[in-house]
């Protein structure tokens, strides 16, 4: 009898989105029908979603790689012998030698893609639980030194220092400590937490529980936004399997120390991604956003000290514990430090998950990694951050990817997302449509967000239809400014950024003449 | 859900189950949603009962959030997606075709009781777009031939 070959099809929410199931079925099929021994294994997505579903087939140890795979192309690959790595117009090769993924720095994402997303024995097998083991033979004091002296910064958008908040909550003495973990992804144009959730839940599991340690909270929360079923199946299935490892639950890791972990589930509120509404949303009131201070850290989830950490925060902790903090703090640029897992998508030829160290030239991203847009257009904008972020044209492209870089050019890098568009974009609706989903997601506590926003979004519809004069356009700059500096939040507060920047870099979509082209 | 008393009976089950979080008031919500597709007017007092609230904290997340209804959706589902990315692939003329097709305007459920068609910002796919989620089931690289192929 031949050796099980084993065979790797996603089941990232991405890859069945264009039919991953489909072509695991379609290769059980063909090789019962061929009598071939082969062990499907569904993992994460490597992150070359452009040739998702792509497929990966072991040989002597080596992963060959094989995309977009559909169902109707599985007969041709056995006939092409797949199995033993053999030549298809759809191969690519080795997969650790794409140039694509060959390329990036895999240090969060090491995992993702490659082991069973749901097999402890897998996770360990490939370097999990080296930080949380070394974790729990430290002083809390040293484990957040160590992350302070990484040079971690959120990765949620607004890039506090990890190690600041997390000695806070340290020092403040309190009964109970909690860490939540913001999986409240709701920036359009980024998918990096859902990958990890999906791809890598007990590498998200290790960091809080290493967060837990550090400042004394026996307690953690994910609050998962419901836009992500899969993401919340795989983590609950994760955290059950976590606790009958002994890896969460009174005797973590047999250290004698606790953390118990739960998974909730937010109710499609983009503000809930803002850290004080989520707490509102997890105490089971609408996200109304908390004025600060108090900072969450010191009244944070039921009045308590809580670390409040994005998915790729947490997700970073385990290989600074692993590696040390020089190793990490040594990636990076000036003081933007790691790796940041960028997320190419839009118009775009080749979008995934690319994680490089801060510091990358954004035309790298676009046009090397990108390879220009999907449609074959010239790339006219590119928005960054999210849809609270600024949009660049294309000669800002050699911008540097790191925070402080971006803060200067007033830009900003947010979850790390990257959305390209080719010439056919209107800049005008796009600025429209920030403000019109401001509109629509402002929890309503604070009047520029909530007033500002629907009185932005009737400017620019004047603008728009070549209604307005030169009154329209100074009081909607007035406006973008009381908002900016007078709201509450990150999302009243933010709201201008995309207007603004379209404004300045596409003033030609907002002149009468571009009015005259949009009524016609 | 109707106001069958076996009906509220269920939501009462539900609440029993789930009183004891810390923070309840969403997963319950949630859980009975997931249940009866709605969660309705009659639900409200058993809720705020179970959990110590007046029916007024209960409304107010329910109208709060999105995802909570307070009538039944149509029998399909179908979520189109109008974030920026997916609006950079094409989907302005996909959501034309999407109306077109249903004879719907995003928000609304036929009268017919068949479709709900409703706006999402952002289903996590971006660099697959435009995307679309039917009954709860995730497509990607959706054109308008593609979603007349997997519509139900």
């Amino acid at each position: 009898m031949s050796r099980r070959i084993r065979v790797f099809v996603p089941r990232d929410a991405a890859a069945l989105s264009v039919g991953a199931d489909a072509v695991a079925a379609a290769i059980l099929a063909e090789a019962d029908h061929r009598d071939a021994d082969v062990h499907l294994v569904r993992t994460g997505s490597r992150g070359l979603l452009w040739l998702e579903p792509l497929v990966e087939v072991e040989v002597d140890g080596r992963r060959h790689a094989y995309g977009p795979v559909a169902a109707a192309d599985v007969p041709g690959l056995f006939d092409a012998g797949f199995l033993a790595a053999g030549p298809h117009a759809l191969a690519h090769g080795p997969t650790e030698e794409i140039p694509w993924l060959m390329r990036q720095t895999r240090l969060t994402f090491a995992r993702c893609g490659i082991v069973d997303p749901l097999s402890p024995t897998d996770y360990c097998a490939h370097g999990g639980h080296t930080g949380l083991a070394r974790a729990v033979r430290m002083e809390p004091a040293a484990i957040v030194a160590e992350i302070t002296a990484s040079g971690l910064r959120g990765r949620g958008g607004a890039g506090f220092p990890t190690g600041l908040k997390w000695q806070t909550v340290h020092d403040a003495p309190a009964e109970e400590k909690f860490v939540c973990c913001n999986a409240d992804e709701g920036d359009g144009g980024t998918f990096a937490d859902r990958m990890i959730m999906e791809g890598d839940p007990f590498l998200l599991i290790e960091g809080m529980t290493i967060a837990g340690m550090a400042v004394g909270a026996r307690h953690g929360w994910i609050y998962v936004r419901s836009e992500y079923p899969h993401a919340v199946a795989t983590l609950r299935a994760a955290v059950a399997r976590a606790y009958a490892e002994g890896w969460l639950g009174g005797d973590v890791l047999g250290s004698g120390r606790v953390f118990d972990l739960e998974v909730r589930v937010g109710a499609g509120a983009y503000v809930c991604g803002e850290e004080t509404a989520m707490l509102e949303s997890l105490e089971g009131r609408p996200g109304l956003v908390r004025a600060k201070p108090p900072l969450p850290a010191l009244e944070g989830l039921f009045g308590r000290p809580t670390v409040v950490n994005n998915v790729l925060t947490l997700a970073s902790v385990p290989v600074i514990l692993a590696e040390g903090a020089a190793f990490y703090r040594d990636f990076g640029a000036g003081r933007s430090h790691g790796t940041q897992p960028f997320q190419l998508c839009g118009n775009v030829a080749r979008g995934g998950l690319v994680e490089l160290a801060f510091g990358v030239p954004l035309a790298t991203l676009v046009d090397d990694f990108g390879g220009g847009t999907a449609s074959g257009r010239p790339v006219r904008a590119v928005q960054v951050g999210g849809p609270l972020g600024a949009w660049l044209a294309a000669s800002d492209l050699g911008l540097s990817a790191d925070y402080e870089t971006l803060a200067a050019s007033g830009a900003m890098l947010g979850h790390g997302g990257i959305v390209v568009f080719d010439d056919t974009v209107d800049m005008g609706a796009m600025a429209r449509a920030a403000m019109a989903f401001c509109a629509e997601e402002s929890c309503g506590k604070c009047t520029p967000c909530r007033i500002g926003s629907t009185r932005a979004r009737e400017l620019l519809d004047r603008i728009l239809d070549g209604r307005a004069g030169p009154a329209e356009r100074a009081l909607l700059d007035e406006l973008c400014a009381l908002m900016r500096d007078a709201s509450l939040c990150a999302l009243g507060g933010l709201a201008p950024l995309p207007v603004e920047s379209a404004l300045a870099r596409f003033p030609e979509d907002f002149t009468p003449e571009a009015a005259a082209r949009r009524a016609r | 859900m109707s106001e069958a008393s076996a009906d509220l009976d269920r939501v009462r089950a539900v609440v029993d189950a789930h009183r004891a979080l810390r923070g309840a008031l969403l997963p319950i919500l949630h859980e009975i949603q997931a249940e009866f597709g709605h969660v309705d007017a009659a639900a409200v007092p058993v809720v705020a009962e179970g959990l110590n609230l007046s029916q007024a904290e209960v409304a107010a997340v329910l109208a709060f959030y999105r995802d909570f209804r307070t009538t039944a959706p149509g029998r399909h589902r179908i979520r189109i997606c109008r974030a920026e990315a997916c609006l950079a692939r094409g989907a302005d003329a996909l959501l034309d075709h999407v109306r077109a097709r249903l004879s719907l305007d995003l928000d609304q459920t036929g009268a017919d009781g068949r479709f709900t068609l409703e706006p999402v910002w952002c289903l996590g796919n971006c660099a697959l777009g435009p995307s679309v989620e039917i009954d709860g089931r995730l497509h990607g690289r959706v054109d308008a031939a593609r979603f007349d192929e997997v519509m139900p």
